[in-house]
């Protein structure tokens, strides 16, 4: 199904764990220094109300004065466990793209404020950066270099999962469950 | 002319050590192929999982038509390499290193090496223990190079345990291997981009084993385990692994693993390690045949 900005509180509670969703807009990306940034207190560049953030360190390059995304896989999200949640609910950001899913505490707070997990396909480096149609803006790249800087991404059609929605639902959580319990048998 | 003396001509060398490393970061082997193919056959269709794989496989193709990188993350750099008389260890290091210096340049690699003191970034691949050679002499004619690029995520997801394992009631037997290996999929789900591939090494020592482990993933997935014991134990942990229903990258889903290759080393009584080297699905590996005139005769892992 489609997804297109803005990204409102409605749009998002629609949506369920094992939806394969297309998302065309603007997306921020923001890792592990962004998250630390914010959780400190500094102040973001961009608003970030009902906005998506990719964790993601892309590799961009500027080819005849334009950036251009050479890659631009997700990275692993459980890091940001701790800011998260917190940070969705003070900004107002409605959901994150990443992948290898996130814990209990962020969960809990996509139910709150309204906000769901994408998981984009890990790896997927090429098929993704293709969606990435325009850099649109870099902020913060002279703090923390490129790959952890915000980048200003309008994507179409970007491929992800929902899995883990705004009803308490997650499906890393189902998974983990069920594959403990067939692997506790195979043990015997 | 520089090289001459070594009986290798130094600049032909780089350019196909540079061959190899960007074919390897652009192109998956044909065998991880196939295997790829073989779980999109095995998933439902509609699902989650399947969908999943359908991504991996569209990424391969397009990372090979615009060669360029399968995944941002492009590892460390694992180097073999069988030298011959003609090709000296310093000669290749210096052409290797050149190679690198180039592919990162161009692309082909992240720059992806960190002091761990410092924190800085070397921003050419090159650095104290990077990339990591394992050099052999050999009679033979031909110099044969084959080299791995293992991501992060992955490298996160390897395990070694040490048995007995009271907490998955694994002893020292090969039934205390499989319980290993049965949990290190557990543990590793939704962290190494799965479907993985498991290299395995049962005993020597904490060093040993891992590379052992690693080193063993330069089997093709297809190719048969020589030790019946050994092949028989690989079957199993496939068909008992994808029994997990941990799927491609944790959805759910009958591919949880694309192969399992196991060796094995002497132990000191005392101790008895497993190592698991956990590999994700952007399994790049590639290798080459090459003459002392500088022909490359066969690319490995391309049949
Ligand atoms: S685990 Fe493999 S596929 Fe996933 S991001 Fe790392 S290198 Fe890429």
């Amino acid at each position: 199904m489609l997804l297109e900005a803005p990204f409102t509180e409605k749009k998002i509670r629609a949506l369920r764990v094992g939806d394969r969703v297309e998302i065309t807009g603007l997306i921020y990306t923001g890792r592990d220094a962004v998250h630390k940034y914010l959780h400190d207190g500094g102040k973001p560049p961009v608003d970030l109300t009902d906005s998506i953030i990719y964790h993601c360190g892309p590799v961009v390059v500027k080819e005849k004065g334009k950036w251009v995304v050479k890659a631009a896989g997700p990275t692993t999200s459980i890091r940001e466990e701790p800011y998260q949640g917190p940070l969705m609910e003070q900004f107002g950001i409605r959901a994150v793209i990443g992948k290898g899913g996130m814990g209990p505490k962020t969960l809990k707070y996509c139910k709150k404020v309204g906000a769901v997990y994408f998981h984009a396909i890990g790896g997927a480096a090429q098929v993704l950066a293709e969606r990435v149609v325009e850099v649109e803006g870099v902020h913060l790249a002279e703090k923390f270099g490129a790959p952890e800087a915000i980048w200003e991404f309008r994507v179409e059609k970007f491929p992800v999962v929902v899995t883990m929605d705004s009803h308490g639902k997650s499906l890393h959580e189902q998974v983990l469950k069920d594959s403990t319990r067939r692997f506790e048998k195979l043990l015997g | 002319m520089p090289g001459k003396k070594s009986g290798v001509d130094a600049r032909v060398l780089q350019e196909n050590l540079l061959e190899l490393i960007r074919r390897t970061s652009t192109q998956l082997p044909s065998d991880v192929v196939r295997a790829v193919h073989q779980g999109l056959r095995r998933e439902k269709k509609g699902s989650t999982g399947r969908y999943a794989l359908e991504v991996i496989r569209d990424n391969i193709i397009m990372a090979k038509d615009k060669s360029q990188p399968l995944c941002q993350d492009t590892g460390v750099i694992i180097c073999y390499a069988d030298l011959p008389d003609w090709c000296p260890e310093s000669t290749f290091r210096k052409a290797f290193e050149k190679a690198v210096i180039k592919a990162t340049k161009v692309g082909y690699l992240r720059q992806n090496s960190v002091d761990s003191i410092t924190g800085i970034n070397s921003g050419n691949n090159l650095g104290p223990g990077g990339p990591s050679y394992h050099f052999h002499p050999i009679k033979g004619k031909s110099l044969k190079v084959r080299m791995m690029l293992k991501g992060g995520g992955c490298e996160n997801s390897s395990i070694q345990y040490s048995l007995p394992d009271n907490r998955i009631g694994a002893g020292r037997d090969l039934e205390g291997v499989r319980r290993c290996l049965l949990d290190a999929l557990i543990q590793a789900q939704g962290k190494g981009c799965g479907p993985g591939i498991l290299g395995v090494c049962v005993g020597g020592d904490r060093g040993s084993g891992y590379i052992a482990a690693k080193e063993t993933l330069f089997r093709e997935l297809d190719e048969k385990n020589e030790n019946p014991t050994l092949a028989r134990l690989e079957n199993r942990i496939m068909k008992e692994g994808n029994g997990l229903n941990i799927g491609p990258m944790g959805f759910g889903g009958a591919t949880t693993l694309l192969g399992v290759k196991i060796t094995h080393r002497n132990r000191v009584p005392a101790s008895f390690f497993v190592s698991v080297a956990y590999m994700c699905w952007a399994f790049r590996r590639n290798g080459f045949m090459m003459s002392g005139s500088g022909r490359i005769s066969r690319w490995l892992y391309e049949s």
